[in-house]
Protein backbone atom coordinates (compact mmCIF):
# COMPACT_ATOMS: atom_id res chain seq x y z
CA UNK A 1 0.00 0.00 0.00
CA UNK A 2 2.90 2.00 0.87
CA UNK A 3 4.32 1.69 -2.29
CA UNK A 4 1.99 2.49 -4.21
CA UNK A 5 1.09 6.22 -2.31
CA UNK A 6 5.27 6.75 -2.62
CA UNK A 7 4.54 6.18 -6.72
CA UNK A 8 1.64 8.52 -6.83
CA UNK A 9 2.64 11.16 -4.05
CA UNK A 10 -0.07 12.36 -1.48
CA UNK A 11 -0.03 15.62 -3.34
CA UNK A 12 -1.78 14.38 -5.98
CA UNK A 13 -4.39 12.91 -3.59
CA UNK A 14 -4.49 15.99 -2.72
CA UNK A 15 -5.61 17.71 -5.58
CA UNK A 16 -7.97 14.95 -6.49
CA UNK A 17 -9.82 15.61 -3.46
CA UNK A 18 -9.63 19.47 -3.98
CA UNK A 19 -11.65 19.19 -7.39
CA UNK A 20 -13.97 16.76 -6.21
CA UNK A 21 -14.37 18.88 -3.15
CA UNK A 22 -14.60 21.94 -5.64
CA UNK A 23 -17.38 20.08 -8.51
CA UNK A 24 -19.23 19.52 -5.03
CA UNK A 25 -19.46 23.32 -3.85
CA UNK A 26 -19.99 24.76 -7.71
CA UNK A 27 -23.21 21.73 -7.66
CA UNK A 28 -24.37 22.99 -4.38
CA UNK A 29 -24.50 26.85 -5.77
CA UNK A 30 -25.39 26.71 -9.20
CA UNK A 31 -27.89 24.00 -9.60
CA UNK A 32 -31.49 24.73 -8.29
CA UNK A 33 -32.65 21.11 -8.76
CA UNK A 34 -32.68 19.66 -4.76
CA UNK A 35 -31.92 15.90 -5.60
CA UNK A 36 -28.87 16.88 -7.32
CA UNK A 37 -27.88 19.51 -4.43
CA UNK A 38 -27.93 16.81 -2.08
CA UNK A 39 -25.53 14.10 -4.83
CA UNK A 40 -23.32 17.69 -4.93
CA UNK A 41 -23.03 17.38 -1.04
CA UNK A 42 -22.54 13.90 -1.04
CA UNK A 43 -19.61 14.63 -3.53
CA UNK A 44 -17.93 16.93 -1.37
CA UNK A 45 -18.33 14.32 2.07
CA UNK A 46 -16.66 11.59 -0.19
CA UNK A 47 -14.00 13.87 -1.14
CA UNK A 48 -13.02 14.10 2.20
CA UNK A 49 -13.62 11.01 2.88
CA UNK A 50 -10.98 9.62 0.20
CA UNK A 51 -8.04 12.17 1.32
CA UNK A 52 -8.48 10.90 4.96
CA UNK A 53 -8.04 7.71 3.53
CA UNK A 54 -4.80 8.36 1.58
CA UNK A 55 -3.79 10.40 4.61
CA UNK A 56 -4.30 7.68 6.69
CA UNK A 57 -2.28 5.68 5.12
CA UNK A 58 0.36 8.57 4.27
CA UNK A 59 0.30 8.70 8.43
CA UNK A 60 0.71 4.57 8.61
CA UNK A 61 -2.29 5.50 11.20
CA UNK A 62 -5.63 3.88 10.97
CA UNK A 63 -7.47 6.59 12.72
CA UNK A 64 -8.19 8.38 9.73
CA UNK A 65 -9.72 5.15 8.54
CA UNK A 66 -12.02 5.24 11.33
CA UNK A 67 -13.20 8.78 10.68
CA UNK A 68 -14.07 8.31 7.63
CA UNK A 69 -16.68 5.53 9.07
CA UNK A 70 -17.77 8.04 11.07
CA UNK A 71 -18.52 10.83 8.63
CA UNK A 72 -20.15 7.97 6.47
CA UNK A 73 -22.33 7.47 9.02
CA UNK A 74 -23.13 11.27 9.71
CA UNK A 75 -23.58 12.00 5.91
CA UNK A 76 -26.18 9.22 5.50
CA UNK A 77 -28.09 10.40 8.75
CA UNK A 78 -27.69 14.04 7.13
CA UNK A 79 -28.71 12.99 3.71
CA UNK A 80 -32.03 11.46 5.62
CA UNK A 81 -33.15 14.42 7.19
CA UNK A 82 -33.11 16.18 3.71
CA UNK A 83 -35.04 13.89 1.92
CA UNK A 84 -37.63 14.36 4.50
CA UNK A 85 -37.37 17.85 4.31
CA UNK A 86 -37.70 17.32 -0.01
CA UNK A 87 -41.21 14.79 1.05
CA UNK A 88 -42.51 17.59 2.72
CA UNK A 89 -41.54 20.30 0.37
CA UNK A 90 -43.03 18.03 -2.72
CA UNK A 91 -45.91 17.49 -0.89
CA UNK A 92 -46.93 21.48 -0.46
CA UNK A 93 -45.16 22.55 -3.72
CA UNK A 94 -45.49 19.67 -5.74
CA UNK A 95 -42.28 20.26 -6.97
CA UNK A 96 -38.36 20.15 -5.58
CA UNK A 97 -37.03 23.21 -7.77
CA UNK A 98 -35.16 25.40 -5.14
CA UNK A 99 -36.15 28.81 -6.77
CA UNK A 100 -40.12 28.16 -5.53
CA UNK A 101 -38.80 28.81 -2.32
CA UNK A 102 -39.14 32.53 -1.88
CA UNK A 103 -41.68 33.06 0.61
CA UNK A 104 -39.16 34.77 3.02
CA UNK A 105 -38.22 37.87 2.04
CA UNK A 106 -38.13 40.78 4.69
CA UNK B 1 -18.69 13.48 30.79
CA UNK B 2 -21.24 12.48 33.43
CA UNK B 3 -23.35 15.13 31.93
CA UNK B 4 -23.31 13.76 28.53
CA UNK B 5 -24.55 10.43 29.54
CA UNK B 6 -26.89 11.90 31.85
CA UNK B 7 -28.42 13.87 28.85
CA UNK B 8 -28.46 10.86 26.27
CA UNK B 9 -30.39 8.77 28.99
CA UNK B 10 -33.07 11.69 29.52
CA UNK B 11 -33.25 11.79 25.41
CA UNK B 12 -33.85 8.09 25.43
CA UNK B 13 -36.09 7.61 28.57
CA UNK B 14 -38.13 10.36 26.68
CA UNK B 15 -39.28 8.04 24.11
CA UNK B 16 -39.70 4.88 26.39
CA UNK B 17 -42.31 7.32 28.17
CA UNK B 18 -44.24 7.49 24.69
CA UNK B 19 -44.16 3.79 24.49
CA UNK B 20 -45.92 3.36 28.10
CA UNK B 21 -48.12 5.76 27.57
CA UNK B 22 -47.58 8.78 29.99
CA UNK B 23 -47.39 11.48 27.52
CA UNK B 24 -48.64 14.03 30.17
CA UNK B 25 -45.45 13.16 32.55
CA UNK B 26 -42.63 13.67 29.75
CA UNK B 27 -42.11 17.43 30.34
CA UNK B 28 -42.21 17.79 34.12
CA UNK B 29 -40.39 14.58 34.46
CA UNK B 30 -37.56 15.89 31.57
CA UNK B 31 -37.29 19.18 34.04
CA UNK B 32 -36.79 17.28 37.05
CA UNK B 33 -34.02 15.36 34.92
CA UNK B 34 -32.21 17.85 33.79
CA UNK B 35 -32.26 19.78 36.97
CA UNK B 36 -30.32 16.68 38.33
CA UNK B 37 -27.45 17.03 35.49
CA UNK B 38 -27.25 20.48 36.49
CA UNK B 39 -26.29 19.27 40.16
CA UNK B 40 -24.18 16.53 38.35
CA UNK B 41 -22.58 19.10 35.61
CA UNK B 42 -21.73 21.54 38.79
CA UNK B 43 -20.95 18.31 41.20
CA UNK B 44 -18.11 17.91 38.23
CA UNK B 45 -16.19 21.60 38.80
CA UNK B 46 -12.72 22.40 39.29
CA UNK B 47 -11.92 18.53 38.08
CA UNK B 48 -9.43 17.99 35.16
CA UNK B 49 -10.19 14.65 34.04
CA UNK B 50 -10.43 12.67 30.78
CA UNK B 51 -12.27 9.66 29.50
CA UNK B 52 -12.05 6.88 26.91
CA UNK B 53 -8.28 8.07 25.32
CA UNK B 54 -9.15 11.75 25.92
CA UNK B 55 -12.20 11.56 23.50
CA UNK B 56 -14.01 13.83 26.43
CA UNK B 57 -12.16 16.15 28.53
CA UNK B 58 -13.61 17.68 31.64
CA UNK B 59 -12.76 21.25 33.22
CA UNK B 60 -13.49 24.31 34.08
CA UNK B 61 -14.34 25.46 30.38
CA UNK B 62 -16.29 22.82 29.74
CA UNK B 63 -18.37 22.41 32.77
CA UNK B 64 -18.94 25.99 33.13
CA UNK B 65 -20.51 26.34 29.30
CA UNK B 66 -22.43 22.63 29.84
CA UNK B 67 -24.00 24.18 32.46
CA UNK B 68 -25.34 26.85 30.75
CA UNK B 69 -26.79 24.93 28.10
CA UNK B 70 -28.26 22.79 30.80
CA UNK B 71 -29.80 25.77 32.43
CA UNK B 72 -31.10 27.05 28.46
CA UNK B 73 -32.30 23.37 27.73
CA UNK B 74 -34.37 23.99 30.98
CA UNK B 75 -35.82 27.36 29.82
CA UNK B 76 -36.89 25.72 26.25
CA UNK B 77 -38.20 22.42 27.11
CA UNK B 78 -40.48 24.55 29.80
CA UNK B 79 -41.71 26.46 26.60
CA UNK B 80 -42.35 23.20 24.60
CA UNK B 81 -45.25 22.06 26.45
CA UNK B 82 -47.64 24.97 25.15
CA UNK B 83 -45.93 25.52 22.41
CA UNK B 84 -46.96 21.59 20.51
CA UNK B 85 -50.10 22.02 22.48
CA UNK B 86 -51.44 20.86 19.02
CA UNK B 87 -49.42 17.86 18.49
CA UNK B 88 -49.25 16.45 22.16
CA UNK B 89 -48.96 13.56 20.07
CA UNK B 90 -45.64 13.90 19.45
CA UNK B 91 -44.24 15.82 22.28
CA UNK B 92 -41.84 13.28 22.80
CA UNK B 93 -40.35 13.46 19.78
CA UNK B 94 -39.72 17.34 19.94
CA UNK B 95 -38.58 16.56 23.55
CA UNK B 96 -35.89 13.97 22.86
CA UNK B 97 -34.98 16.17 19.77
CA UNK B 98 -34.25 18.51 22.12
CA UNK B 99 -32.67 15.92 24.34
CA UNK B 100 -30.19 14.67 22.06
CA UNK B 101 -28.95 18.42 20.83
CA UNK B 102 -28.38 19.40 24.08
CA UNK B 103 -26.08 16.00 24.16
CA UNK B 104 -24.85 17.20 21.07
CA UNK B 105 -23.91 20.92 22.15
CA UNK B 106 -22.05 19.14 25.81
CA UNK B 107 -19.99 17.09 23.27
CA UNK B 108 -19.02 20.02 21.02
CA UNK B 109 -17.67 22.00 24.11
CA UNK B 110 -15.86 19.17 26.03
CA UNK B 111 -14.00 17.50 23.21
CA UNK B 112 -10.94 16.31 23.35
CA UNK B 113 -10.49 14.75 19.72
CA UNK B 114 -11.75 16.54 16.43
CA UNK B 115 -13.55 13.19 15.26
CA UNK B 116 -15.80 14.10 18.81
CA UNK B 117 -16.08 17.60 18.45
CA UNK B 118 -17.55 16.44 14.28
CA UNK B 119 -19.85 14.08 15.74
CA UNK B 120 -20.58 16.58 18.41
CA UNK B 121 -21.79 19.51 15.71
CA UNK B 122 -23.43 17.40 13.62
CA UNK B 123 -25.62 15.75 15.89
CA UNK B 124 -26.65 19.26 16.78
CA UNK B 125 -27.24 20.42 13.44
CA UNK B 126 -29.16 17.20 12.55
CA UNK B 127 -31.59 17.88 15.29
CA UNK B 128 -31.84 21.87 14.37
CA UNK B 129 -32.51 20.79 10.45
CA UNK B 130 -35.40 18.52 11.59
CA UNK B 131 -36.63 21.32 14.42
CA UNK B 132 -36.77 23.96 11.50
CA UNK B 133 -38.76 21.99 9.44
CA UNK B 134 -41.52 20.36 11.76
CA UNK B 135 -43.93 22.23 10.93
CA UNK B 136 -44.11 19.44 8.18
CA UNK B 137 -48.08 21.76 6.35
CA UNK B 138 -46.30 24.91 7.00
CA UNK B 139 -44.38 25.78 3.63
CA UNK B 140 -42.80 28.82 5.52
CA UNK B 141 -41.20 26.18 7.97
CA UNK B 142 -40.10 23.79 5.18
CA UNK B 143 -38.57 26.52 3.63
CA UNK B 144 -36.87 27.16 6.52
CA UNK B 145 -35.28 23.82 6.96
CA UNK B 146 -34.77 22.92 3.60
CA UNK B 147 -32.59 26.57 3.69
CA UNK B 148 -30.78 25.87 6.76
CA UNK B 149 -30.31 21.94 5.71
CA UNK B 150 -28.44 22.57 2.89
CA UNK B 151 -26.35 26.30 3.99
CA UNK B 152 -25.70 23.61 7.68
CA UNK B 153 -24.57 20.69 5.43
CA UNK B 154 -22.44 22.67 2.76
CA UNK B 155 -20.85 24.19 6.21
CA UNK B 156 -20.12 20.70 7.68
CA UNK B 157 -18.70 19.49 4.19
CA UNK B 158 -16.07 22.91 4.84
CA UNK B 159 -15.49 22.00 8.48
CA UNK B 160 -14.60 18.35 7.28
CA UNK B 161 -12.46 18.92 4.62
CA UNK B 162 -10.58 21.51 6.98
CA UNK B 163 -10.23 18.80 10.09
CA UNK B 164 -9.00 16.00 7.61
CA UNK B 165 -6.53 18.77 6.06
CA UNK B 166 -5.60 19.50 9.96
CA UNK B 167 -4.73 15.80 10.48
CA UNK B 168 -3.01 15.34 7.34
CA UNK B 169 -0.55 18.16 8.61
CA UNK B 170 -0.45 16.84 12.32
CA UNK B 171 -1.50 13.11 11.87
CA UNK B 172 -3.78 13.02 14.32
CA UNK B 173 -6.77 14.11 15.96
CA UNK B 174 -6.04 14.71 19.54
CA UNK B 175 -6.06 18.03 20.07
CA UNK B 176 -3.68 18.65 23.20
CA UNK B 177 -0.86 16.76 20.91
CA UNK B 178 -1.84 19.18 18.05
CA UNK B 179 -1.99 22.08 20.16
CA UNK B 180 1.66 20.59 20.99
CA UNK B 181 2.69 20.02 17.63
CA UNK B 182 1.76 23.77 16.16
CA UNK B 183 4.71 25.04 18.20
CA UNK B 184 7.07 22.95 15.99
CA UNK B 185 9.02 25.28 13.16
CA UNK B 186 7.69 23.57 9.63
CA UNK B 187 4.48 23.10 9.43
CA UNK B 188 2.88 22.53 6.46
CA UNK B 189 0.83 24.20 4.44
CA UNK B 190 -2.38 22.54 4.97
CA UNK B 191 -2.45 22.82 8.44
CA UNK B 192 -3.38 26.61 7.89
CA UNK B 193 -5.61 25.92 4.98
CA UNK B 194 -7.06 23.58 6.91
CA UNK B 195 -7.61 26.08 9.76
CA UNK B 196 -9.21 28.63 7.50
CA UNK B 197 -11.60 26.00 6.33
CA UNK B 198 -13.01 25.37 10.20
CA UNK B 199 -13.18 28.99 10.80
CA UNK B 200 -15.35 29.35 7.77
CA UNK B 201 -17.65 26.71 8.88
CA UNK B 202 -17.53 27.74 12.46
CA UNK B 203 -18.46 31.45 11.01
CA UNK B 204 -20.94 29.87 8.93
CA UNK B 205 -22.55 27.95 11.99
CA UNK B 206 -22.54 31.33 14.53
CA UNK B 207 -23.74 33.12 11.70
CA UNK B 208 -20.97 36.28 11.31
CA UNK B 209 -21.27 38.74 8.49
CA UNK B 210 -20.01 37.19 5.48
CA UNK B 211 -21.85 33.95 6.04
CA UNK B 212 -24.61 35.55 8.01
CA UNK B 213 -27.30 35.43 5.04
CA UNK B 214 -29.22 32.82 5.59
CA UNK B 215 -30.19 33.80 9.32
CA UNK B 216 -32.66 36.25 9.02
CA UNK B 217 -34.67 33.66 6.45
CA UNK B 218 -34.04 30.53 8.58
CA UNK B 219 -34.76 32.40 11.88
CA UNK B 220 -38.29 33.85 10.38
CA UNK B 221 -39.54 30.53 8.56
CA UNK B 222 -38.72 28.32 11.60
CA UNK B 223 -41.61 27.52 14.38
CA UNK B 224 -40.82 30.77 16.76
CA UNK B 225 -39.83 28.36 19.81
CA UNK B 226 -37.18 26.86 17.26
CA UNK B 227 -35.85 30.31 16.51
CA UNK B 228 -35.83 30.66 20.25
CA UNK B 229 -33.09 27.55 20.19
CA UNK B 230 -31.15 28.78 17.51
CA UNK B 231 -30.91 32.24 18.49
CA UNK B 232 -29.96 31.30 21.68
CA UNK B 233 -28.14 28.09 22.32
CA UNK B 234 -27.08 27.08 19.09
CA UNK B 235 -25.33 30.22 18.81
CA UNK B 236 -23.77 29.89 22.00
CA UNK B 237 -22.51 26.96 21.37
CA UNK B 238 -21.28 27.20 17.80
CA UNK B 239 -19.27 30.45 19.45
CA UNK B 240 -17.70 28.41 22.34
CA UNK B 241 -16.37 25.69 20.38
CA UNK B 242 -14.85 27.67 17.87
CA UNK B 243 -13.12 29.47 20.93
CA UNK B 244 -12.03 26.32 22.16
CA UNK B 245 -10.98 25.25 18.51
CA UNK B 246 -8.88 28.33 18.42
CA UNK B 247 -7.27 27.82 21.58
CA UNK B 248 -6.37 24.56 20.75
CA UNK B 249 -5.25 25.37 17.10
CA UNK B 250 -3.03 28.02 18.07
CA UNK B 251 -4.19 29.84 15.06
CA UNK B 252 -4.41 33.27 17.25
CA UNK B 253 -0.50 33.92 17.44
CA UNK B 254 -0.63 34.87 13.65
CA UNK B 255 -1.32 38.71 13.05
CA UNK B 256 -2.93 37.79 10.00
CA UNK B 257 -5.62 35.81 11.07
CA UNK B 258 -6.16 38.46 13.98
CA UNK B 259 -6.91 41.24 11.04
CA UNK B 260 -9.35 38.92 9.83
CA UNK B 261 -10.98 38.21 12.86
CA UNK B 262 -10.98 41.98 13.77
CA UNK B 263 -12.55 42.80 10.46
CA UNK B 264 -15.51 40.19 10.36
CA UNK B 265 -16.26 41.39 14.32
CA UNK B 266 -16.62 45.08 13.26
CA UNK B 267 -18.67 43.86 10.25
CA UNK B 268 -21.05 41.47 11.82
CA UNK B 269 -21.91 44.06 14.16
CA UNK B 270 -22.56 47.02 11.56
CA UNK B 271 -24.43 44.78 9.30
CA UNK B 272 -26.09 43.00 12.08
CA UNK B 273 -27.18 46.50 13.44
CA UNK B 274 -27.93 48.25 9.87
CA UNK B 275 -30.27 45.94 8.97
CA UNK B 276 -31.94 45.07 12.04
CA UNK B 277 -33.16 48.90 12.06
CA UNK B 278 -35.47 48.02 9.07
CA UNK B 279 -36.65 44.43 9.84
CA UNK B 280 -40.48 44.96 10.38
CA UNK B 281 -41.12 40.93 11.87
CA UNK B 282 -39.69 40.55 15.23
CA UNK B 283 -38.18 37.27 14.47
CA UNK B 284 -35.74 38.45 11.73
CA UNK B 285 -34.96 41.74 14.12
CA UNK B 286 -33.96 39.29 16.74
CA UNK B 287 -31.85 37.29 14.05
CA UNK B 288 -30.05 40.38 12.73
CA UNK B 289 -29.42 41.46 16.27
CA UNK B 290 -28.12 38.01 17.15
CA UNK B 291 -25.64 38.86 14.17
CA UNK B 292 -24.32 42.02 15.41
CA UNK B 293 -24.05 39.51 19.13
CA UNK B 294 -22.01 37.21 17.34
CA UNK B 295 -19.73 40.04 16.09
CA UNK B 296 -19.59 41.02 20.04
CA UNK B 297 -18.58 37.64 20.71
CA UNK B 298 -16.06 37.05 17.97
CA UNK B 299 -14.03 40.01 19.59
CA UNK B 300 -13.17 37.82 22.77
CA UNK B 301 -11.07 35.90 19.87
CA UNK B 302 -8.53 38.43 19.97
CA UNK B 303 -7.13 37.80 23.46
CA UNK B 304 -7.69 34.68 23.56
CA UNK B 305 -5.50 33.18 26.57
CA UNK B 306 -7.56 35.46 29.04
CA UNK B 307 -11.02 35.88 27.87
CA UNK B 308 -12.95 32.73 28.49
CA UNK B 309 -14.88 33.99 31.81
CA UNK B 310 -15.34 36.93 29.20
CA UNK B 311 -16.98 34.84 27.10
CA UNK B 312 -19.05 32.84 29.37
CA UNK B 313 -20.43 35.91 30.59
CA UNK B 314 -21.67 37.31 27.77
CA UNK B 315 -23.15 34.28 26.12
CA UNK B 316 -25.36 33.93 29.68
CA UNK B 317 -25.91 37.36 29.77
CA UNK B 318 -27.09 37.21 25.90
CA UNK B 319 -28.76 33.60 25.86
CA UNK B 320 -30.75 34.36 29.21
CA UNK B 321 -32.27 37.72 27.33
CA UNK B 322 -32.64 36.07 24.72
CA UNK B 323 -35.33 33.43 26.47
CA UNK B 324 -37.10 36.07 28.35
CA UNK B 325 -37.57 37.66 25.21
CA UNK B 326 -38.51 35.23 23.28
CA UNK B 327 -40.67 33.84 26.09
CA UNK B 328 -43.02 36.85 25.44
CA UNK B 329 -42.62 36.77 21.57
CA UNK B 330 -43.89 33.26 21.54
CA UNK B 331 -47.33 34.46 23.91
CA UNK B 332 -47.58 37.13 21.41
CA UNK B 333 -47.40 35.82 18.86
CA UNK B 334 -49.58 32.89 19.36
CA UNK B 335 -52.14 32.07 16.79
CA UNK B 336 -50.77 34.70 14.64
CA UNK B 337 -49.74 34.09 11.28
CA UNK B 338 -46.96 36.87 11.26
CA UNK B 339 -44.29 38.48 13.96
CA UNK B 340 -44.60 42.53 12.95
CA UNK B 341 -43.88 44.35 15.64
CA UNK B 342 -48.02 45.71 15.52
CA UNK B 343 -48.82 42.50 17.28
CA UNK B 344 -47.19 43.71 20.48
CA UNK B 345 -49.04 47.10 20.57
CA UNK B 346 -50.45 48.19 24.05
CA UNK B 347 -48.61 44.97 25.49
CA UNK B 348 -48.04 47.39 28.15
CA UNK B 349 -51.85 48.21 29.53
CA UNK B 350 -53.11 44.46 28.76
CA UNK B 351 -49.94 42.51 30.06
CA UNK B 352 -47.67 44.70 32.18
CA UNK B 353 -45.58 41.71 33.82
CA UNK B 354 -45.48 40.23 30.38
CA UNK B 355 -44.14 43.96 29.09
CA UNK B 356 -41.60 44.21 31.31
CA UNK B 357 -39.72 41.17 31.34
CA UNK B 358 -39.46 41.98 27.17
CA UNK B 359 -38.43 45.38 27.67
CA UNK B 360 -35.81 44.15 30.06
CA UNK B 361 -34.75 41.71 27.86
CA UNK B 362 -34.28 43.55 25.23
CA UNK B 363 -32.55 46.71 27.31
CA UNK B 364 -29.98 43.45 28.72
CA UNK B 365 -29.60 42.98 24.99
CA UNK B 366 -28.58 46.89 24.27
CA UNK B 367 -26.50 47.25 27.37
CA UNK B 368 -28.06 49.53 29.59
CA UNK B 369 -26.89 49.47 33.22
CA UNK B 370 -28.75 47.11 35.65
CA UNK B 371 -28.83 43.96 33.49
CA UNK B 372 -25.84 41.71 32.25
CA UNK B 373 -25.68 42.78 29.48
CA UNK B 374 -24.35 46.13 30.27
CA UNK B 375 -21.79 44.47 32.44
CA UNK B 376 -20.59 42.06 29.57
CA UNK B 377 -20.12 44.76 27.20
CA UNK B 378 -18.03 46.49 30.28
CA UNK B 379 -15.99 43.66 30.81
CA UNK B 380 -15.44 43.02 26.92
CA UNK B 381 -14.22 46.09 25.95
CA UNK B 382 -12.34 46.29 29.03
CA UNK B 383 -10.16 43.31 28.57
CA UNK B 384 -9.96 44.13 24.71
CA UNK B 385 -8.46 47.78 25.25
CA UNK B 386 -5.90 46.59 27.78
CA UNK B 387 -5.14 43.54 25.04
CA UNK B 388 -4.87 47.21 22.61
CA UNK B 389 -7.40 46.53 20.19
CA UNK B 390 -8.77 50.33 20.51
CA UNK B 391 -10.31 50.17 17.07
CA UNK B 392 -12.44 47.16 17.28
CA UNK B 393 -14.01 48.50 20.84
CA UNK B 394 -14.99 52.03 19.19
CA UNK B 395 -16.65 49.99 16.63
CA UNK B 396 -18.35 48.25 19.01
CA UNK B 397 -19.33 51.18 21.16
CA UNK B 398 -21.27 52.95 17.91
CA UNK B 399 -22.86 50.03 17.45
CA UNK B 400 -24.36 49.26 20.92
CA UNK B 401 -25.90 53.08 20.49
CA UNK B 402 -27.08 52.29 17.31
CA UNK B 403 -29.20 48.80 18.58
CA UNK B 404 -30.84 50.69 21.56
CA UNK B 405 -32.93 52.38 18.27
CA UNK B 406 -34.31 48.99 17.00
CA UNK B 407 -34.54 47.50 20.47
CA UNK B 408 -36.71 50.73 21.63
CA UNK B 409 -39.27 50.37 18.46
CA UNK B 410 -40.66 47.59 19.79
CA UNK B 411 -40.61 49.37 23.60
CA UNK B 412 -42.32 52.82 21.97
CA UNK B 413 -44.97 49.76 20.27
CA UNK B 414 -45.93 48.30 23.78
CA UNK B 415 -46.29 51.12 26.14
CA UNK B 416 -47.19 54.28 23.50
CA UNK B 417 -49.85 52.53 21.27
CA UNK B 418 -53.06 51.39 22.07
CA UNK B 419 -53.90 47.93 22.19
CA UNK B 420 -55.85 46.14 19.24
CA UNK B 421 -57.07 43.17 21.01
CA UNK B 422 -58.35 41.17 23.91
CA UNK B 423 -56.47 39.95 27.12
CA UNK B 424 -55.69 36.36 26.05
CA UNK B 425 -54.83 33.66 29.31
CA UNK B 426 -51.26 33.71 29.51
CA UNK B 427 -49.57 29.86 29.94
CA UNK B 428 -48.27 29.72 33.80
CA UNK B 429 -45.11 27.96 32.06
CA UNK B 430 -44.49 31.20 29.71
CA UNK B 431 -44.62 33.41 32.64
CA UNK B 432 -42.67 31.72 34.83
CA UNK B 433 -39.50 30.71 31.81
CA UNK B 434 -39.67 34.71 31.62
CA UNK B 435 -39.82 36.11 35.06
CA UNK B 436 -36.80 33.10 36.38
CA UNK B 437 -34.83 34.34 33.12
CA UNK B 438 -34.51 37.72 33.55
CA UNK B 439 -34.15 37.35 37.34
CA UNK B 440 -31.31 35.04 36.43
CA UNK B 441 -29.71 37.97 33.91
CA UNK B 442 -30.61 40.52 36.67
CA UNK B 443 -28.87 38.48 39.26
CA UNK B 444 -25.49 37.57 37.30
CA UNK B 445 -25.65 41.20 36.35
CA UNK B 446 -25.17 42.21 39.93
CA UNK B 447 -22.49 39.63 40.28
CA UNK B 448 -20.34 39.83 37.79
CA UNK B 449 -17.14 38.33 39.30
CA UNK B 450 -19.27 35.60 40.34
CA UNK B 451 -19.42 34.29 36.27
CA UNK B 452 -16.23 35.46 35.04
CA UNK B 453 -14.29 34.06 37.54
CA UNK B 454 -15.33 30.79 36.67
CA UNK B 455 -13.08 29.66 34.29
CA UNK B 456 -9.13 30.13 35.09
Amino acid sequence: MGNILNEIGIENYIFLSVILFSIGVFGVLYRRNAIIVFMSIEIMLNAVNLLFVAFSTYHQDAQGQVFVFFSMAVAAAEVAVGLAIVVSIFRNLGSIDLDNLKNLKG
Amino acid sequence: MNTLLAITGLGVLCLLLEIANVRKAIIPLTIVGLLGTLGITVADYGKVESHYSNMIVTNDFSVSFSALFVVLGIFLIALSGDFYRDAQTKISDFVSIKLFMLAGAVAMVSFGNLSMFFLGIEVLSISLYILAASQRLNIRSNEAGMKYFLLGSFASGIILFGICLIYGAMGTFDIVEISELTGSAELPDWFFIGIVLLSIGMLFKIAAVPFHFWAPDVYEGSPTLTTALMSTLAKVVAMATFYKLLTGMNANIYYEYEIVIMVISIASMTVGNVMALRQASIKRMLAFSGVSHAGFMLMTLLNIKTSAGTLLYYASAYALAGIAAFAIVLYVTRNKSNEDTYNFNGLGKTRPVLAAVLTAALLSMAGIPVFAGFFAKFALFTSNIQAGYLIVVIAAVINSIISVGYYFKVILAMYTQEPTEDKKPVPFLFYAVGVVAILLNIAIGLYPSAVINLIK
